[in-house]
Order: C-alpha cells, then sequence, then structure tokens
C-alpha cells in the first residue's frame, strides 16, 4: 500500500538526513522503525505526509505520488494518513472533544469548522473512540487537564477519527512512563488490528518494538542498515545500528526499570492513601 | 580564558583582565556622558525661575484648591465621549491590526519577502506617530470632533496591537500546527484550530491593555480639537479656572484608576 522508492532527504543546513531508503509497506503492516538519534526516522515519517519535502525519491501511497502531488490533493492525501506524535501534539487549550473532531478538518468545509457544527455522524464516531481509548466520560474537558498517558489517548482518537489507512506514530511513548508506554503500544497495536491498518512507527525503545510491531526497520545516519522480523534482531543487528554497547547488559537493565518504575508508583499510590 | 597558571595553582577569574578594563572604561564614559547632558540642559535655564518655584506651587495649589464641584455636571457627557473614543478607537485598532499581525508573522505571512515587509512598515508606522499627532492631522483634514479622536486612536492602536499580535504568534508551539496540518486541513482551518486557540490569551490581554492605554491617551485628545474631557481642559486652562482643572484632574484620575482595575480583572481571567 505503500512504497518508499531512494528516498533523499538534505536540509537546507546541509545536513543529510535520509539516504536512498526503500522499502514496501503490506497492507495491515506494522514496521517499527529504529536507530539512534538523529539518524533520520522522524524526518523519514514526515516525509510519507510530506510535514518535511523530500528532496529525491518517490513516495507511492495507493498508487499516488506523495512527493510531488499538488497542494489539494496532497490534503486529501494527508487526510488518508493518521499520525501520533511524540509530545501529543494535542491544541493544549481546545476540549478533548474539539481535538477529536479535528481529525475530520480534511472532511469538512471550513465554516462549518469554525462554527463547530461537525456533521452528527463525526460527532457519533467520536463518542464512540473516545469510548475505546478508555476516555468515554472525559470529552469536555481541556487538553490540557489530562495526564500524559490520557493525552496520548486522546491523541489516538484524534488520528482514528480521520478513518486512516495508515498510522504514522512518532516515538509515542517517549514522555511516557514504562508501564503507560505498554499500554498505549498495545491499544496501537490492537486498534490496527481492529481496522486492518497498516502503520510505521518510530520508537527509540527496542524492547517495546520488539514486543509490539511484525517487522523492524532500523536506520543509521539516514541509511536502512536492517530490514526483517523483530525475531532476527540480534546484539550483532542492534550492534550495526546503534554501534558498540553491551547489549545483553542494557537487557537486563530494561527489565529492571520497569519493575522498579512499575514499584515506585505503588509506594507512591500507599503514600497517597 | 579567563584562566592563569601560576606555578601549579590554576586561577580563575570571571572575566580576562582587558573585558575588566573594557568595562571600567565603559563606565567612565557613560558618567562622562551624564555630566555633559546635565551640562547642556542647564545651560539656558533661568535660574531665578527655578529658585521661585516653590513659591509658584503653593500659589497654584491655593488657587486650585478647592475643585469647583459643581462644574461636574457640564463634565458627565464628555466623560462619555471620551470613554467612546477609546472604545470605539481600540475596536478600530483591533480589526485593523488582526490581518496585519497575521500578515507579519514569519510563520503565517502569506508572503515573506513582499507582503511581510509592508506589514511590518503599517506597525512601525503607526507606531511612530503620537496619538497626538495623528488627531491634529485628523482635525486637520475631517474636522474637529469625535470622529477625528477615534480614528487617531484607532491608527495608534495597530501598530501596538500588531506588534505583540505577531509576536505571539510567531510563538506558537509548532507541534501542535503540524499535528493539525497533518489531519489535511486547509490553512484557514489551521490558523482556527492550531494558532488562534494559543494566541487568544495574549490577545484578550493585548487588547484590553490597548483599551486602557487609550482612555489615558483620549483624556488629552480634547487639546487638538478630536473631543472628549481634554476640550474642557483646554477651556478651563485658557479662561484660568484652576478650580474646574482640578476637577477634571481627579475625573481623569477616577477614569484611569476604573480601566485599570478592568484590564487587570480582564488579563487576570483569561490567562
Amino acid at each position: 500500500m505503500l512504497t518508499i522508492e531512494q528516498l533523499d532527504k538534505t536540509y537546507r543546513t546541509g545536513d543529510h538526513a535520509l539516504r536512498q531508503v526503500s522499502f514496501v509497506l503490506e497492507p495491515g503492516q506494522l514496521i517499527g522503525l529504529i536507530g539512534p538519534s538523529g539518524a533520520g526516522k522522524s524526518t523519514l515519517i514526515r516525509c510519507v505526509n510530506r510535514l518535511v519535502p523530500p528532496t529525491g525519491g518517490r513516495i507511492l501511497f495507493e498508487g499516488v505520488d506523495v512527493a510531488r502531488v499538488g497542494r489539494r490533493e496532497l490534503r486529501r492525501v494527508r487526510r488518508r494518513m493518521g499520525m501520533i506524535f511524540q509530545e501529543y501534539a494535542l491544541v493544549e487549550r481546545l476540549t478533548v472533544m474539539e481535538n477529536v473532531l479535528s481529525g475530520r478538518l480534511g472532511y469538512v468545509p471550513f465554516w462549518q469548522s469554525l462554527t463547530r457544527r461537525f456533521p452528527q455522524a463525526d460527532v457519533d464516531q467520536a463518542f464512540a473512540l473516545l469510548e475505546r481509548v478508555g476516555l468515554g466520560d472525559q470529552f469536555d474537558k481541556r487538553a490540557d487537564e489530562l495526564s500524559g498517558g490520557q493525552r496520548q489517548r486522546v491523541g489516538i482518537a484524534r488520528a482514528l477519527q480521520q478513518n486512516p489507512e495508515l498510522l504514522l506514530v512518532d516515538e509515542p511513548t517517549a514522555s511516557l512512563d514504562p508501564k503507560t508506554s505498554r499500554q498505549i503500544m498495545r491499544l496501537i497495536r490492537d486498534v490496527c488490528e481492529e481496522r486492518q491498518l497498516s502503520a510505521i512507527i518510530n520508537i527509540h525503545d527496542v524492547m517495546l518494538a520488539q514486543m509490539f510491531v511484525d517487522r523492524i526497520i532500523g536506520l543509521r545516519a539516514g541509511a536502512v542498515v536492517f530490514d526483517g522480523p523483530p525475531a532476527a534482531l540480534d546484539d550483532g543487528v542492534l550492534t550495526t545500528i546503534y554501534g558498540e554497547e553491551d547489549w545483553t547488559m542494557m537487557r537486563a537493565t530494561a527489565v529492571e526499570d520497569a519493575a522498579e518504575a512499575a514499584e515506585r508508583a505503588e509506594e507512591r499510590m500507599a503514600g497517597l492513601r | 580564558m579567563p584562566t592563569v597558571d601560576r606555578g601549579d595553582t590554576r586561577i580563575w577569574t570571571r572575566r580576562t583582565s582587558r573585558e575588566e578594563w573594557l568595562r571600567w572604561a565603559l563606565l567612565f564614559a557613560t558618567v562622562a556622558l551624564f555630566v555633559w547632558c546635565w551640562q547642556v540642559m542647564t545651560e539656558t535655564t533661568i535660574w531665578a525661575f527655578v529658585w521661585d518655584a516653590p513659591v509658584q506651587a503653593v500659589d497654584i495649589g491655593d488657587r486650585m484648591w478647592p475643585p469647583r464641584w459643581s462644574y461636574i455636571e457640564r463634565l458627565w457627557w464628555p466623560l462619555w465621549d471620551t470613554l467612546n473614543i477609546a472604545t470605539l478607537g481600540t475596536l478600530l485598532g483591533i480589526v485593523l491590526a488582526v490581518p496585519t499581525a497575521f500578515m507579519a508573522a514569519r510563520n503565517t505571512t502569506p508572503s515573506a519577502w513582499l507582503v511581510r515587509p509592508v506589514a511590518l512598515f503599517i506597525i512601525v508606522a503607526s507606531r511612530s506617530i503620537n496619538s497626538l499627532i495623528w488627531a491634529l492631522l485628523l482635525v486637520a483634514i475631517i474636522g474637529p470632533g469625535v470622529l477625528a479622536g477615534i480614528i487617531a486612536i484607532g491608527l495608534r492602536s495597530i501598530g501596538f496591537i500588531g506588534k505583540l499580535l505577531y509576536e505571539a504568534i510567531e510563538e506558537v508551539d509548532e507541534s501542535q500546527v503540524e499535528a493539525v496540518r497533518a489531519t489535511g486541513a486547509s490553512p484557514a482551518q489551521i490558523v482556527d484550530y492550531a494558532i488562534v486557540p494559543q494566541i487568544l490569551p495574549a490577545f484578550v490581554g493585548i487588547s484590553v491593555f490597548r483599551w486602557d492605554i487609550n482612555i489615558r491617551e483620549s483624556t488629552i485628545l480634547g487639546l487638538v480639537g478630536a473631543g472628549g474631557i481634554g476640550l474642557q481642559l483646554q477651556a478651563s486652562l485658557n479662561v484660568l479656572a484652576w478650580p474646574q482643572v482640578t476637577l477634571i484632574l481627579l475625573c481623569i484620575l477616577v477614569t484611569v484608576i476604573v480601566s485599570e482595575w478592568v484590564s487587570a480583572q480582564v488579563r487576570a481571567a483569561v490567562s
């Protein structure tokens, strides 16, 4: 459904962020994009819906080359791709409902969105989605009143409100604690399964990626250095992606960290009682 | 590097000695400039008048007190005019400043090399001319009266509101804008959903603050014939009716205190 061919991006600063990136995303597939900071993960995901314009190559989405479409057509392509962000990127001063309904902006005319008179079908769907992500009773709250995990759930609902065919997910768990991270990743995987969605997920946490995706692409300095199933991701591969580091140690600490964080959270709750 | 190795101890100072000397030289130059300015300022002063000042002040104070309270009857209407000049002028300023601000902000301007410089010029031009001078020009063009005052206040407000608002627009969180853009929203929808909610508190604060300033400014517009309580002030000064001047000044004081209180309340409510 999405074919990326020889994608290249050089920023005006001369930063060569992507080098000849090519891969094919199959329908219903979840790709985890891993790599060190600055490897170009974020650039790659933003090239797909052209929030960042690529400098070379093709992005074929259902036969349309996103890199070359005109402005009107670009908006039509964008509304078919839902996007979920690292710091949630909710509009903080709008209500949860308005944030979710903003997923329909590509479909409703300006006056209708200005007066917030969305079609009843959109409103019904927004309520159903909030229910699905577990925030059914929070629709009237302002986005900045929610916790991190709740905000990311609203972010997911906003993306799904577009009825997308593809999800672009940029570091969904970077600002969340380990437990909430897993819940959010599980939610993303579940909604993708329910709707037969494909997704590209940027994720710096290798263990979390292995747990929840079907396929992993490793980026290093803007180039693809690994493309395969999570099981094939051994210490040798991780070393090519991230450089020299004791991977067995890291795995052990990651598990410990998670356990410790859970314990600490429990203690804090106990303190409140 | 502000470190000096002396034997095996490494001495760290905040600045190098060169920087230190430069700072002292700058301080000395500032003091010298101040002394020189003082000299220029006092060159043409007639000291006899200055020494006489306390006596004169007491004399005027004597004639100003008590205020002529009965004169208030003739102040209500000009006071109402003054409020109207300030309020309508601010509204006019807002209507003109909002589009200017969006054209001037780097992230919303339709064209950075054509429209933006024009918008910035409008803002600078409006800011560089005082309301009183705008009023003077407008009284000459459209004749004396409240209308000239309203337009003068409006023109002066464009620069103030426009500048602060475009700075607020440039400071919005881009990730929220990016998220709304990613849904396939049109440019107008992006402004409505991602930018307006972020700048709304700043916008309300700026507008009310300008209204507050405009109340103060509109009290003197009458001096050049642009309506409001300044007309009465001018008339009273001309006939040396000091008790009336006192009452007018008191009225202005109370109005300004009230407007400042209102503006503080509104700004606290939206933050």
